[in-house]
């Protein structure tokens, strides 16, 4: 929500923020415009949140990009946008209702013909299209009016736009000369285009100081956090949201000398995977929902085995193919629960953007340190949106990938009891001349099968003590607000930014209320009842169905290990984010009860 | 395991460099007495020997069933997976350790029924490994069910009037598959057992082996047929006739009715996946020759500033 109001005149007014909404079809490349700002905001010390859907068919159909624009921090794409930027009719109706009072709308004159004249809208009539064309001129058509509107932005916001120009430049520069000449030629006419004595706007300095800021998505930070983490190995099968983080992997990984196989199936696509990991490498493997649940066998398998591997959920709407593009958090009792058999594992949640990488690289730690499956559970919302953060710092980050093939001691047994299994992959020797046995039947330390119960007994407290050990190391979370007081918030996922920002309203209208997101949600840090003790509720916000007993995934959970009564729950499943409103709303709700 | 075998391996195995079936044996396989499956195992090791792979670079994989406990009786680097699933397992490791000899073993269910799909693909990737799929026209882990390669009118406990369904054709489906060497040798043949393994293991490319190997507890007989000693024919292919490298006749061959032929049916050299990949990796790191590995992330997410 914008904190000036965009008054009209020739004057130019200074913004602490905006959110701008893109609106048309998916084919229009609104997506790459609003990427190209995304990035311009990391560059110049700003701060941005971006939100898109798109149409789940193969080409076409609505699809809006907006972006949270700020000079300070943004933690949410917007409740409600200051400008409307629609392209068709059809959109311009469908996102009119998405202003605020007062906004201002840019639409295509050729294309929107019937306005609404309410809520103190200012229209301004440009034809995109028209315009377009004739600046490009030959058979162009309209493809290139994204460019013209990102140049219209670009002046009516006062953006720097020879960073701008850069930016974009570097993203035509791989392609033909002339698709640079006519994207520059659009975006010049846009830039140039008279519009009148609205007026323009400006933005305060950005008031981050790190020395480099990086912008991009979620899906492809994560791809480089796994690969500091030192992944080099490993396999997957295509499906939405996850498959950029597949694609990205097999075209970078080859530099690193590693190897990112496309499986026929999901099945496959697991048990490569751990055949890489087997092999030696920390290797991943990811998917949906969907995908996810036909790994599981394997991956109950590699809880038995005791193989370290890490598993990328990019969760989207479900159940069944559900709504293949829209964000929910409904993998949470999949993630933790979802095999057969009791099969300890680790589930890990990022919180943000920025928090993909580092949450690879701790996925990497910990299947590593603990030899065991890491469930990464990213979402729809995190895959695709743009933040823009610190830079990390590799050299205090790297970690090398590694091969240890040393000849191991004579008194190795690949399933110690007394100690984390470490295996021992092909290639190394035994100097015992006993080579080891990797398995999925209940084991004695050899390797070797058995059926006796007080050996099946003491390997499952071996596995599940692993999981006991690192809940006692994790770190209670950082409570953002209130230490105590009327409620503590608890969230979980891409919905970090939106419940901070509504404790920040929360408080400003009197309420003691706090937050505490859970980057670790199995093992959960050890000692969350002592937290939860200094708040009168506490509400567990997530994007998934309330359930039959009235409680979301991660509030049952809580409430089964804790039975705590007063952990109530915040849910919502429409596949969209949480709004800043709903949060609030529903916090006040729970705390008016009593 | 019993100790006396664990001790018996440790204690033989700092003298000797060499490869032998002493070092080689692990457990006691727990197949019943009497399957074919303990012959594969004995001609395994003698291949072993003869070949002397370096002991820790081999590995052996399977799935599940009565011949995937083959890792076991093996004192090289083992794993036993999920039902099916084997060959992606050891696809993994084959593509990302170009060092070691993998192995892989298992049934007619683990290779043609629920890993059926896999077979297709590691073949046509034509992945560098071995695969000994141990045939006995029925599920014997599980106590007599219809297999996938049991024959019509085959008598089991999902099929108690006999089996309807039409077998599949182990030689016909691996040649459309795209394997690039595929025969069929019986464990009652160790001779030509032995010879067959050798061939497929050097192949440089997916290598595929049906082997015959009865199972006397739940369908005892099923191969007389093809076992002289109990009057049937065993009918080796004659490469002065066949072109192995001409798979239409290999698909003609395949049509015999049973007991068909035994050999070697189709083998051709095709780059490995193995290869290929690498190719890829090489001309992808002469490009950022001189750079590390984590100057090459650098450079990457500098592109986001």
């Amino acid at each position: 929500m914008s904190t000036a109001t965009a008054s009209m005149g020739s004057s130019s007014t200074t913004l602490r923020n905006a959110v701008i909404r893109l609106a048309g079809n998916s084919q229009d490349g609104i997506q790459s415009i609003g990427g190209f700002l995304a990035r311009l905001a990391g560059r110049t010390q700003h701060d941005v949140m971006t939100y898109m859907t798109i149409p789940s068919t193969i080409s076409g159909g609505p699809s809006i990009f907006q972006l949270h624009l700020g000079s300070g921090e943004v933690l949410h794409p917007g409740d409600e946008s200051d400008v409307l930027v629609a392209f068709y009719q059809h959109s311009y109706d469908a996102h009119f209702s998405s202003l605020r009072e007062g906004g201002l709308c840019f639409y295509d004159s050729g294309e929107v013909t019937e306005l609404k004249q309410e809520r103190g809208i200012h229209h301004i009539g440009i034809p995109f299209t028209a315009a377009t064309v004739e600046a490009i001129g030959g058979s162009a058509r309209d493809r290139g009016k994204n460019m013209f509107v990102l140049g219209l932005l670009c002046a009516v916001y006062q953006l720097d736009r020879d960073k701008l120009a850069g930016i974009v430049s570097r993203q035509f520069g791989k392609k033909d000369e002339s698709v640079l000449r006519n994207a520059m030629l659009a975006f010049d006419a846009g830039y140039a285009y008279p519009i009148g004595d609205m007026g323009t706007f400006h933005f305060e300095e950005g008031e981050h100081t790190d020395e480099h800021r990086l912008s991009t998505d979620g899906n492809t930070l994560m791809t480089m956090g796994l690969i500091a983490a030192g992944v080099r190995y490993g396999s997957a099968y295509p499906i939405t949201p996850w498959s950029s983080i597949m694609e990205t992997l097999r075209s970078e990984l080859p530099k690193y000398g590693g190897l990112y196989v496309q499986a026929e199936d999901e099945l496959a696509a697991v048990s490569m995977t751990i055949g890489a990991a087997y092999a030696g490498h920390l290797a991943v493997t990811g998917s949906a929902g969907p995908g996810l649940s036909l790994k599981m066998e394997a991956l109950s398998y590699a809880s038995m085995a005791e193989i370290p591997l890490i598993v990328i959920n990019v969760q989207r709407g479900g159940p069944s193919t559900g709504l293949p593009t829209s964000v929910e958090q409904s993998d949470l009792l999949q993630a933790i629960y979802g095999s057969h058999g009791d099969c300890p594992r680790i589930v890990l949640a990022p919180k943000d953007v920025e928090d993909c990488f580092y949450i690879a690289l701790e996925a990497g730690k910990l299947a590593r340190e603990y030899s065991c499956p890491v469930i990464i559970l990213s979402d729809q919302a995190l895959s695709s949106r743009i933040e823009a953060f610190t830079e990390p710092d590799l050299d205090q980050h790297w970690m090398e990938p590694g091969l240890d093939l040393a000849e191991r001691p004579v008194d190795f047994k690949p399933y110690p009891l007394d100690q984390i299994t470490r295996h021992a992959p092909p290639g190394s020797k035994m100097a015992s001349g006993r080579y080891p046995h990797v398995t999925g039947l209940e084991h004695d330390e050899w390797g070797h099968p058995s059926g006796n119960p007080k050996m099946h007994q003491k390997m499952t407290d071996k596995r599940r003590n692993k999981l006991v050990a690192l809940a006692k190391s994790l770190p209670l979370p950082e409570v953002h607000g209130d230490a105590e007081g009327d409620a503590l918030l608890i969230g979980w996922g891409s919905s970090y930014g939106p419940i901070k920002e509504s404790v920040n309203r929360l408080r400003a209208e009197g309420h003691k209320v706090g937050a505490a997101h859970l980057r670790h949600l199995h093992p959960m840090p050890a000692g969350l009842d002592g937290l939860f003790a200094k708040y009168k509720h506490v509400i567990v916000v997530e994007m998934n169905d309330a359930g039959v007993y009235g409680y979301g995934q991660l509030a049952m959970l809580l409430r089964a290990s804790l039975a705590d009564p007063k952990i109530q729950s915040v849910c919502k499943t429409d596949g969209l984010n949480f709004r800043i409103g709903e949060i609030v709303t529903g916090v006040e709700k729970v705390l008016a009860e009593k | 395991m019993s100790s006396a075998t664990l001790e018996a391996t440790a204690s033989a195995a700092p003298a000797a460099d060499k490869l032998t079936k002493k070092i080689l044996t692990a457990d006691h396989p727990t197949w019943c007495p009497g399957c074919g499956d303990f012959a594969v195992l004995a001609a395994f090791y003698k291949v072993l020997e003869k070949l002397q792979y370096p002991h820790e670079k081999i590995v052996c994989v399977a799935g599940i069933g009565c011949s995937s406990r083959f890792p076991y009786f093996v004192n090289s680097h083992g794993i036993h997976f999920i039902h099916g699933r084997a060959l992606p397992l050891a696809t993994g490791i084959s593509l990302s350790r170009p060092d070691v000899h993998v192995f892989v073993f298992g049934g007619d269910g683990d290779g043609f029924s629920i890993g059926g799909n896999h077979l297709n693909h590691a073949a046509r990737k034509n992945v560098k490994l071995t695969y000994v799929i141990m045939d006995n026209f029925v599920y014997g882990l599980t106590k007599k069910q219809t297999s996938p390669t049991s024959p019509q009118g085959f008598k089991s406990k999902t099929d108690p009037s006999g089996s309807i369904d039409r077998p599949i054709n182990p030689m016909k489906q691996l040649l459309a598959s795209g394997a690039t060497f595929i025969a069929r040798t019986h464990a009652a043949q160790v001779k030509h057992m032995m010879d067959t393994f050798e061939r497929a293991i050097l192949h440089d490319g997916f290598s595929v082996v049906e082997c015959l190997s009865e199972c006397v507890m739940f369908y005892s007989g099923s191969f007389d047929d093809s076992t002289p000693r109990k009057g049937g024919v065993y009918d080796i292919i004659d490469e002065t006739q066949h072109d192995v490298t001409d798979d239409v006749a290999a698909f003609k061959m395949a049509d015999e009715p049973s007991p068909g032929k035994f050999g070697v049916y189709y083998q051709v050299e095709r780059p490995t996946k193995n290869a290929l990949e690498q190719k890829w990796i090489d001309s992808t790191q002469a490009k950022l020759a001189g750079l590390s590995q984590k100057e090459i992330l650098k450079k990457r997410l500098e592109t986001m500033r």
